[in-house]
Order: structure tokens, then sequence, then C-alpha cells
């Protein structure tokens, strides 16, 4: 048995966690939420030895010994790493405040990340290390990187349902702004599980085609399939917005008061914030120092990593502005994490520069 | 001051040290990046015409390059603007904590007072016990355990009892300025780097030695006479910029000069590469290690050795070379390099050129090199073919005669010893082609270097600080009431209340514990 076992299983679990944190969320029935609970936790043990596995994997082919064999070397591995972060925060936060509503927003982040890897067919495969890859940093840096990615997620998800129960009117600006973010989330959400059906599930030999993320909704080759999908997005998003405030009284049912979504969400960044800062920025910098002679050369990476920082730090003094707490920092939180997204894979993806390891291939 | 007294001054002062200002600066920041980091950087014009094009199609395209590079887009962060939003963004820094430093000097500074009674009641952390027993048997168990959570007190004496009082961490309330001043630094640092350093490439051939490198296009028209002869001076003085303009009875102001308009900038000593060599992985065409044996002559003497990699660079007086890239040189003057070991165990090294014969020590067979290839592939008809412009797959293709008769030939692989293992027993080795390849060096000197990693340091430690350490005031009253104590404990942290809260928690079971051990 190798790691891939362990890992198909993990994702598994977390998409069938997601599925019954979702049911828990509409019907509160508690057995139903031990059930997600013990699935995820299931999910999270099953992905640990799958690390631990790739690791010795890795070690074993490139002989670099442990330290430089951490399996964090090409987007699959830093994908499946963050969800891994990810999944261990959000049981820390479930632990802590005894509750499971956030499980309904946290483990489908997770199942979108994981869903990524298989529609996009990124390579899954050990590739030995090239030699500006091959240093001591590596692993502080990414993986310090990589948990402050999963820090700013929770503070995305507690952000985002604080703005979904402090707001009334349908026409106020911050409703408006989660509504489309949460719509823009079942969005993608929607049409990578269609992509998944159609081309994973229902496989048709003659498409050889490896990457077919939105192949089977915006960038399908029939016009009136791209033409659908475009009028659904905005069909999904007013839904959203239309009744976004049944949401509201499912989320507060709960109990979870405003004020600990706002701790959360301050609690996540002011720990993500220096983590990132040193183990991504400074890390970084150090790192580029020695093996280009550059501690900064503004390339896209670095350059989406400083305005993610910026970001924050707009966050952590917009709380000091008299009448900025509340909703206008939650938008703040919630922003900050779409810049994460550009910095990890928006750069990767779309621009070119020094950190090219991330490439799907 | 009223409003209508501040001077120009005044606003402007009031304007950098407000934290929207600090915001809008942020945000131009960030939304300026974005831009640069769509459009490549320094780039051909093509290049980021064709990204407009896609974006913005073809028709606006080309009339939105020429806006965007006349503002200065397509090499941004170098740009007057960018550069005055990084002072602005300085400048409200320093600003914002100077303007707010005398209040929280003062909080720091601000010696423990007895809390009046009354305060108890609305201190943000409030808690009250009654104990058995009058306030002098309890004050002892009290005190105790205050100093068991690691508060240092001051005491006073209440109408009826006792007040201790405390606080720590009062200098935490520093964190925020020493990460902001890092900050600064690191902008210094920065600048210092931009001011005194260098930075540039260097092709450097196996073999041959360089004391200077190219930093820039020369700016204006080339001397080239000039040129040649400061540079042979340069050669011979071993890089000693001193010497040469001796040798060439110039001042060394005006031989500096020449050279920069050049865009030449002299190492000072001179750096030769002994040797290059690429090691792949097994059956990949992915290097797994590029290696340069590079020596620092000084003064004429060799004054270090050392092999330098990706990530493992070499420093000689401040300047730093860095394992960057490699390359053929093509119709390179190469040596081939053999080693030859006879069947009985004896080996020696030759260096070849090509064409040249060799013999097997202590056998008659003799060899020819007789074709190379960088990077040897079979194809489908097993032909041979060379695959890649590098040094993928180097081999030799050898002619081997005995006693002047045709023996056998075949390819000799330099990732693959085992086939040059003759059928005799002898062994023929492909080490290298030397003196074919380049090593591409980058080059910087940055005296700012350490300023930004010593910053980076303080900044880590600012941010810890600031975060994850607060500034905790405590007061404790011990008070008689109706024969019984009633203690009175109030607190104050200027962040995370929770964990001030459990502490107090703590101190409160202490107390508890100890006054009924004290019985």
């Amino acid at each position: 048995m190798d790691s891939s076992v362990f890992f198909g299983l993990s994702t598994m679990a977390y998409i069938i966690a997601m599925i019954i944190y979702i049911t828990y969320l509409a019907f509160r029935n508690k057995s139903v939420g031990i059930v997600a609970t013990t699935i995820t936790i299931a999910g999270f043990f099953s992905q640990t030895i799958a690390i631990l596995m790739r690791w010795k994997e890795f070690n074993d082919i490139s002989g670099m010994g442990f330290l430089r064999s951490a399996p964090l070397t090409n987007l699959y591995e830093s994908i499946i790493f963050f969800v891994w972060c990810l999944i261990l925060g959000y049981l820390i936060v479930e632990f802590r405040y005894k509750n499971r509503s956030f499980g309904a927003f946290v483990t489908p982040v997770a199942g979108l990340a994981l869903a990524f890897i298989d529609i996009t067919g990124m390579s899954k495969e050990i590739h030995p290390l090239i030699p500006a890859l091959q240093s001591n940093w590596l692993l502080a840096h990414v993986t310090m990187s990589f948990i402050a990615y999963a820090a700013f997620a929770i503070s995305f998800s507690t952000g985002l349902m604080y703005l979904i129960i402090n707001t009334e009117k349908k026409n106020q600006p911050a409703y408006i702004f989660w509504a489309f973010t949460l719509g823009v989330f079942a969005v993608l959400l929607i049409s990578m599980g269609i992509d998944f059906m159609t081309f994973k599930v229902a496989v048709r030999p003659e498409e050889f085609i490896k990457n077919y993320l939105f192949r089977a909704s915006f960038m399908n080759k029939s016009a009136a399939v791209r033409i659908i999908s475009w009028i659904s997005t905005i069909s999904i998003i007013f839904i959203v917005w239309r009744f976004g405030n049944i949401l509201k009284t499912v989320i507060e049912k709960f109990n979870i008061s405003s004020q600990i979504l706002d701790e959360i969400t301050y609690k996540s960044i002011a720990i993500g914030f220096p983590i990132f800062t040193l183990g991504g920025l400074i890390f970084g910098a150090i790192w580029a120092d020695q093996a280009w002679g550059t501690y900064w050369s503004w390339d896209p990476k670095e350059t989406w990593s400083l305005i993610t920082w910026f970001i924050y730090a707009f966050y952590l003094h917009s709380r000091m502005i008299r009448g900025w707490r509340g909703k206008r920092v939650a938008i703040v939180a919630v922003l900050g994490f779409f810049a994460v997204i550009v910095t990890y894979l928006g750069v990767n993806l779309l621009l070119s520069g020094l950190h090219s390891y991330g490439e799907l291939k | 001051m009223s409003e209508e007294k501040k001077t120009f001054i005044d606003r402007i002062w009031d304007i950098f040290a407000s934290v929207k200002f600090a915001i809008v600066i942020f945000s131009l920041i960030s939304l300026t990046s974005i831009i640069g980091t769509v459009l490549e950087q320094r780039a051909e014009p093509e290049r980021n015409i064709n990204i407009l094009t896609r974006l913005f199609g073809e028709s606006l395209a080309p009339s939105l390059y020429n806006i965007l590079e006349k503002l200065g887009f397509m090499d941004m962060y170098h740009s007057w603007w960018f550069i005055t939003l990084l002072i602005l963004f300085s400048a409200n820094i320093i600003i914002c904590s100077i303007a707010r430093l005398p209040r929280i000097l003062k909080l720091i500074k601000e010696p423990m007072k007895p809390m009046a009674r009354e305060h108890f009641e609305t201190a943000p952390i409030r808690r009250e016990i009654v104990l058995k027993g009058k306030p002098d048997k309890i004050k002892e168990a009290v005190a105790s355990s205050i100093r068991a959570i690691g508060f240092n007190f001051s005491e006073s004496k209440e109408d009826k009892g006792y007040q201790f009082y405390a606080q720590r961490g009062n200098y935490t309330r520093l964190g925020v300025y020493l990460t902001h001043l890092s900050i600064i630094f690191i902008l210094i640092g920065a600048l210092i780097g931009i001011a005194f350093g260098y930075k540039g490439y260097l092709n450097l051939p196996e073999g041959r030695t360089a004391v200077a490198f190219r930093f820039s296009p020369p700016s204006g028209p080339i001397d080239e006479m000039n040129l040649e002869r400061i540079l042979n001076a340069l050669e011979a003085s071993w890089g000693d910029i001193s010497k040469a303009s001796e040798l060439l009875n110039m001042k060394e102001k005006k031989l500096k000069e020449i050279l920069r308009k050049n865009g030449i900038q002299p190492l000072g000593f001179s750096i030769r590469c002994e040797d290059f060599d690429v090691e792949f992985y097994e059956n990949s065409n992915t290097p797994k290690e590029f290696k340069s044996w590079l020596t620092v002559i000084d003064g004429g003497k060799e004054v270090v050795k050392k092999s330098i990699e990706v990530n493992d660079p070499l420093s000689y007086k401040g300047t730093t070379f860095y394992q960057a890239s490699y390359g053929m040189i093509p119709n390179a003057p190469g040596w081939f390099v053999l080693r030859l070991t006879s069947k009985s165990g004896s080996s020696e090294i030759k260096r070849l050129n090509f064409g040249e014969k060799f013999v097997i020590p202590y056998s008659n067979i003799e060899g020819t090199i007789r074709d190379f290839s960088p990077a040897l592939a079979f194809d489908k008809e097993g032909r041979p073919f060379t695959f890649a412009e590098m040094m993928n797959n180097p081999a030799v293709f050898i002619d081997f005669k005995e006693a002047g008769r045709d023996k056998y030939s075949g390819w000799i692989y330099k990732r693959y010893p085992l086939t040059g293992r003759l059928p005799e027993g002898h062994i023929v080795e492909f080490l290298d082609l030397w003196g074919s390849q380049y090593t591409g060096l980058q080059i910087r000197k940055d005296p700012g270097v350490w300023i930004i990693y010593l910053a980076s340091t303080s900044m880590t430690v600012g941010l810890f600080i600031a975060f994850f350490m607060s500034h905790r005031r405590l007061w404790v009253m011990v008070i008689e009431d109706r024969g019984n104590t009633k203690v009175h404990i109030a607190g104050v942290s200027n962040k995370n209340r929770p964990a001030f809260e459990r502490k107090i928690g703590r101190m409160i079971s202490l107390i508890k514990e100890r006054q009924q051990g004290g019985k």
C-alpha cells in the first residue's frame, strides 16, 4: 500500500464530512454532528499517515535526507498540506468553542481544494528536487506559509459567518458582499462538482484532456453551455442573495454570538499574520537571498504575498479605528483570503515568475 | 488647539499621523502592485502588448501600452511614483509612531497606584471571594499567590485591610513600535543596497579568469580602445584597481568612471572557474545539482578555493557569487578528459584534443576520439542524434586499434561509466569535456543586507511581543468584612483578556488552597 490509498481515503472522508456538516447545519441533530466530526477525524488521521508515507517515499527516491524530503515541493503536495493544516485548525476551533456549525463553512474549502486536484489533473508524481529547492529553508518557509494560509482560511469562514448574522437588509452593502462571495463560492463548488461528474464518473474515452477545470461549464466547447453556465451563476448568486436570511436564522440557532465569530476571526489572523510574516516573507527573503542573491525581486509571488500582508495589516489596524469594528473589518478579513488564494494559486496558474514550482503540469 | 489655529505643517502632520492615511497608502501600494504582477516587469514590449491584447482586445492594446509605458508601469517598482508611495508609507509609519509615542510612554512609565474601592466594581476583570479569618492571617496566602503567578507587587494599607497592586509587561506596549521601526530599517537597508551595492551576471568559461563583470548596458558611446586597455591592465594586475591605474598612468577615479560608463563593475580581485559540472537524476533530464569550482585570486595569490552550487554561494570581501545558470560555449576548444584504467588496475588521467591518440597503460591498445555529442540519444532506426544543446548526456565515440589494426569502436557516456568497459577488462572513463561549458554566476555586493537581516529579526520579535504578550495590571484588596475577609480582585489587560482571566482564576484557587493549608 502506498500513500495514494490513504490520500484517497482522506479525500473521500472530507467530502462526506462536508455533506454531513451541511446536513447538520440544516437539521441540528446531535448524532449527525458527532458522525461528521468522527469522519473528519478519521480523514485527518488517514491524511497524516499519507503525508508521512509520502515523506518516506520521497526520502527513499531523492536520498537527500529527511529534512529536505518534506513532501511540499509542488502544487499537489502543497494543496494536501494546506488541507491538512485547515482541518487541524478547524478541529482545534471545534473542540475549543464546542460548536460544530463552523464545519459547514470550513469543510467546503477543504473539499474544493481536494476536488481542484483531480479536476485540473495536476501531476501527483513525486518529482526529484531541482537544485533551487534543495535547501533547509524549504521546510520552514513552506510549512509556515501554509499554516498561515490555513489560519486565514478559518478567518475567512468565520468572517463570512459574522457578516451573515449581522446583516438585516438585502440592500445593505455588507449583505450584498457576503451574498456575492458565498454565491461565487457555491458556483465554484457546483461547477467543479459537475466537472467531476461529467469527466470522472461518466468518462468518455475520446476525451483525453487532463485539465478539465470548468470544461463542463464555463469553458465548454458549446457556446450554449457556456451561456447557460453564466446565467446559472447569476441565478445562484441571486438565490443566495434572495434567501440569505434563511442562512442567518439557521446559524443563529446555534447560539454563536457575533462576538465569538469576531474573536475567532481576529485570533486566526493574529496567529496567521506573524507566522506569515516570519515564514512566508522573511524566511522566503532569506532563502531567495541565498539561492538567487536577491532577497526581494518583485516577482509576482512575492508581490502578491506583500499585498496579502498589507490587507491583513490593514485588518489589524482598522480594528483600531473607531467605528470600524464589526462588519467592515469582517469584510477586510474575507478580502484578505481572496488575496491568499491569488498568492497561492492565481500566481502559479496565471502569472509567471520565479516560483514556477507550483505549476499544474 | 482649535482648528483655525493649526498651521499648515500641523495639518500635514495630522494627515500623516492618521490611520486612515495609512489605509489609503496600503491600498494604493497594493492596487498598483497588482498591475505590476499582471504586466511583466522589465520585459520585451511584445510580451506585455500580448498580455494587454488578451485582456482588452487588439484595438486598445497598443495605445494602452503606450499610456502604461509612459506612466512607468513596465518597470513600476522602480518608478518615481511607486518609490514616492514607499516614502509616504515610511513617513506615515514614523509620524504615526511619534504621534502616539508620548501616550504609550506615559502608560508604560506610569507607576502603579492602589485602586479606589469603588473602581473595583467597574474593572474589566473583577472577582470576589470570601475567606474565613482576619485579613492579617490571610494576607500572606494572598501575597504568595500573587507572586506565584509572576507578579511583583507593592502593598498599601487600607481601612480595615490591605491592597496589593502590580503590573507586568508594560514594555510589551512597545512591540508595535519595534515592528514599525524594523519596517523602516528594512527600507533603509534596501536603500543602502541600491545606493552602495551592485548586481550583475557573469558567464565564466571553465579555465577562464574574470576581473570585472557587466551590470548594465553601456550608457553612451563606447570607447573600445580605452576600455580594452583598462581591462588588460586590470587582468595584468589580478583585478587590483590601484595597480591597474598605476600601470595605465591613469587616476583611479577616472578608471572607475570609464568602467562605470561602460556598464562594467571591477571586482577588485579576480575569480577563476576551475571546473563546472552538472549532475542529473538517474534516467532523467532534471539536474540534481550543478557545481562550479571557483578560485579567488587577490594580489596575485590564490586566497580562496570553494565549490559553489545553488543555495551555497561564495563570499569574498563583501562580494557574493551565486550559482545561477550554465551553458555550452559553441565551438569552444575543449579538452576531453579521460581516465584510463588498465586491467591490472593502474590508471592515469589524460587530457586530449579532438582526434588525438591515446594508449591504455600497459597495453598496446590505442584509441582515438572520433565524435562527440553533448546529449546523445538514438532514434528508432538506431542512428545517433543530439537531443539537447546542453551537456545532458555527453558521450564520445572512440575508435580502438591494437597494433595498428582496427579492433572495435563505440560510444562512451559520461553519465554511464559502465559503457567504457572494454572486452579485455580495461576501463576508459569519459570524465569531462573541460573548457566547453561556462558557469553563469550572479554577482552581488549589498552592504545593506545585514541591516535587513537584523531588522527582520527585530520585526519578528516585535510581532511576537505585539500579538502574544500583553500589559497586565492587577489589584487585590484584602478587607475585613463582618468577621471574615473579602478579597476583591481587579484586572486589566490590553489584550488577550481570557488568558489573564485564567491566570487570575489560578491565583484564586491558590489563595484558597494556601488559606486552608495555613489553618
